[in-house]
């Protein structure tokens, strides 16, 4: 065994070295955010929120595909989000010990990881080809497929948290076992269930690649569902890559307001889980 | 009179008591299959996806069998496709990536759990998990505009210039600086799933009972000899669980690595030249793919992908599965 000073040395070493890992990896992600900010701020305006993407060359702004993120992020919400409760419930509620339950579990946990541009794949071969044209409900629907793990996944948590007594008590008072479910365990898990539903949020706001060939993108106003629809995060992609100075500093300006909303959105989360947690 | 009336509610209520417990029996029977379907749902999106894929695929794997995967060649004018520059591209970057990452990451944990001051700890946590929520398109843009031009004036002349002359290192760093290619984008993916990484394992290193970590420490050991003699082969598999998870996401990432990588489907041993991953090539070319077998190569590509990300994330998942039994019991 080495000296004490030798011990003592090399844990001082050793933990000056973690900290220094600490202090490079929040710098790092400091300076993104500081670049963002000083870069998004300058492309920011007025009229980024009032008027279209605009030719090169001319002022506009981003309407469009805040509009079309908006829109089929919202969609993918109405869509993803009942699926996914209800199979949560299956999964904490009715099938808690089934075999069933475990390869779904195993199964939404890929899902969640999966790379997202393998759902684009997919949404281009279940809609866009059998439709023959891109369109805004492909992209919401791809978005959808993404929402559902997540909400899968913290749905069946947060009714796995609710103690067995209240769903006793309600039995007790001979409520059937849908109405237990419904008027007690979703009540008691409620604050859970909507922190994934945020999360969710947070995460597809600023998804691309399940977008590009789904919904594509569209240089003027639409809210039709059935033709390409223009969204935040590609507009971002195809202004960035663009020789145009206008367009990439749109492109900064999107950035800065993607990465403000989903951190608004994970922030609202967070405290919502945290409240309850205090009570 | 009274004892008719009685007697009639009695009936009435019986019968509305088994009416309404056949209604309860049938509305709890509808709910609780529409749920059971929704679950299965989920079984059925994995099986369409993969589905999907094999049929997508099907006509490049047609063309060109399994030869597919081992050709370099990406000619979409001669219609001659191979995966192989995507699938090295893939494994480069994502090696890189965890290279820096792994150990970065699991400093920061160490950091986190041992040695930071507790009132800070909570702050810093959640920073880091803020940070694993950001978009990946937002690394690509400052990947593109801020990170690709700092090397191509830091980092790239100084490796060129350190290593020129040096048998294997020089070809390793060969060329000249472009600040896109294969080694930025394996830096940026690097610092995408630092702080994934960096939550997992700080999460796995917090299931360690105290009372192991206080024995170790009464035995006199200090903080760094308890951290890997104690928390690191106690949390082994978890962490290892979690690494991969980082390693499957790095696999699959598009947005943060389509900006830098330049889309080149050529395999060159130097690091600084532009290349391309799986995902990268499929959000360039897809849109713009003419004929069937071009797209069909793409989802082929698709498809190699999925498969790699489907075995690292089923590994992932199993591992860390084995340790939440071990906490749990």
């Amino acid at each position: 065994m080495a000296s004490f000073a030798a011990r003592k040395a090399k844990n001082t070493i050793m933990l000056s070295l973690c900290v220094l890992a600490a202090l490079i990896g929040l710098a790092w992600l400091f300076v993104i955010l500081m670049d963002l900010l000083i870069e998004g701020i300058g492309g920011l305006s007025f009229a980024v929120f009032t008027e279209m993407t605009p030719p090169p060359g001319e002022a506009g702004g981003l309407l469009n595909p805040i509009m079309g993120s908006l829109l089929m992020t919202f969609i993918a919400v109405m869509v993803g989000t009942p699926i996914g409760v209800l199979a949560g419930t299956y999964m904490a509620e009715y099938g808690r010990h089934d075999k069933l339950t475990h390869v779904i579990r195993f199964i939404n946990d890929i899902l969640l990881s999966a790379p997202s541009i393998i759902v684009g794949l997919f949404i281009y071969e279940l809609m866009v080809r059998t439709m023959g044209h891109f369109s805004g409900i492909a992209g919401a629907i791809a978005l959808a497929i993404i929402v559902l793990p997540v909400v899968v996944r913290t749905t069946e948590d947060m009714l796995l948290l609710v103690p067995d007594s209240l769903r006793e008590a309600g039995t007790a008072i001979g409520a059937p076992r849908w109405v237990v479910i419904r008027s007690v365990a979703y009540k008691a898990a409620s604050a859970g269930m909507i922190t994934g539903v945020l999360l969710a949020v947070a995460r597809i706001s600023g998804e691309t690649a399940p977008l590009l060939f789904t919904a594509l993108n569209n240089q003027f106003w639409s809210l039709n569902l059935n033709a390409p629809m223009a969204s935040l995060p590609v507009t971002i992609f195809q202004f960035a890559l663009s020789p145009y100075e206008d367009w990439q500093s749109l492109a900064w300006a999107g950035a800065l307001i993607t990465t403000l909303a989903v951190l608004t959105l994970s922030i609202v989360a967070r405290l919502l889980t945290a409240r309850k947690e205090d009570r | 009179m009274v004892s008719i009336a009685e007697a009639d509610t009695e009936d009435l209520s019986r019968e509305s008591r088994q009416r309404a417990v056949r209604r309860f029996a049938t509305s709890d029977a509808v709910f609780k299959n529409l749920t059971r379907g929704a679950a299965i749902l989920v079984l059925v999106v994995l099986a369409g996806v993969a589905f999907s894929l094999v049929t997508g695929s099907f006509l490049a794997f047609k063309t060109f069998g399994l030869g597919f995967l081992t050709t370099e060649s990406w000619n979409p004018v001669k219609e001659n496709f191979g995966a192989l520059a995507p699938i090295y591209g893939t494994i480069v970057t994502s090696i890189i990536a965890m290279v820096f990452a792994v150990p970065i990451g699991i400093g920061i944990a160490i950091f986190l759990t041992e040695t930071c001051p507790r009132p800070l700890r909570r702050p810093i946590g959640i920073a880091v998990e803020l940070l694993a929520g950001i978009p990946s398109i937002i690394y690509g843009i400052w990947g593109l505009f801020v990170f690709s031009p700092f090397l191509q004036r830091t980092l790239q002349p100084f490796l060129i210039d350190t290593f020129h002359g040096i048998p294997f290192l020089s070809s390793l760093f060969a060329g000249p600086p472009y600040g896109i290619g294969v080694l930025t984008a394996g830096l940026i993916l690097a610092i995408m799933v630092l702080p994934f990484i960096t939550s997992i394992a700080r999460d796995v290193f917090a299931t360690v009972p105290a009372v192991l970590k206080e024995s170790a420490y009464g035995l006199g050991m200090t903080t760094w000899e308890v951290t890997t003699k104690i928390v690191i082969p106690y949390t082994r598999v978890a962490l290892i669980g979690g690494i991969m998870l980082g390693l499957g996401r790095a696999l699959g990432e598009t947005m943060a690595v389509t900006f830098v990588i330049g889309n080149a489907h050529r395999i060159t041993p130097s690091l600084l030249a532009p290349g391309t991953t799986i995902s990268a090539s499929i959000a360039n070319e897809f849109t713009e793919a003419t004929g069937d077998l071009y797209t069909s190569s793409l989802i082929a590509l698709g498809l190699v992908l999925f498969v790699i990300t489907f075995i690292v994330l089923a590994i992932a998942r199993l591992m860390l599965a084995q340790m939440k039994k071990k906490a749990g019991g």
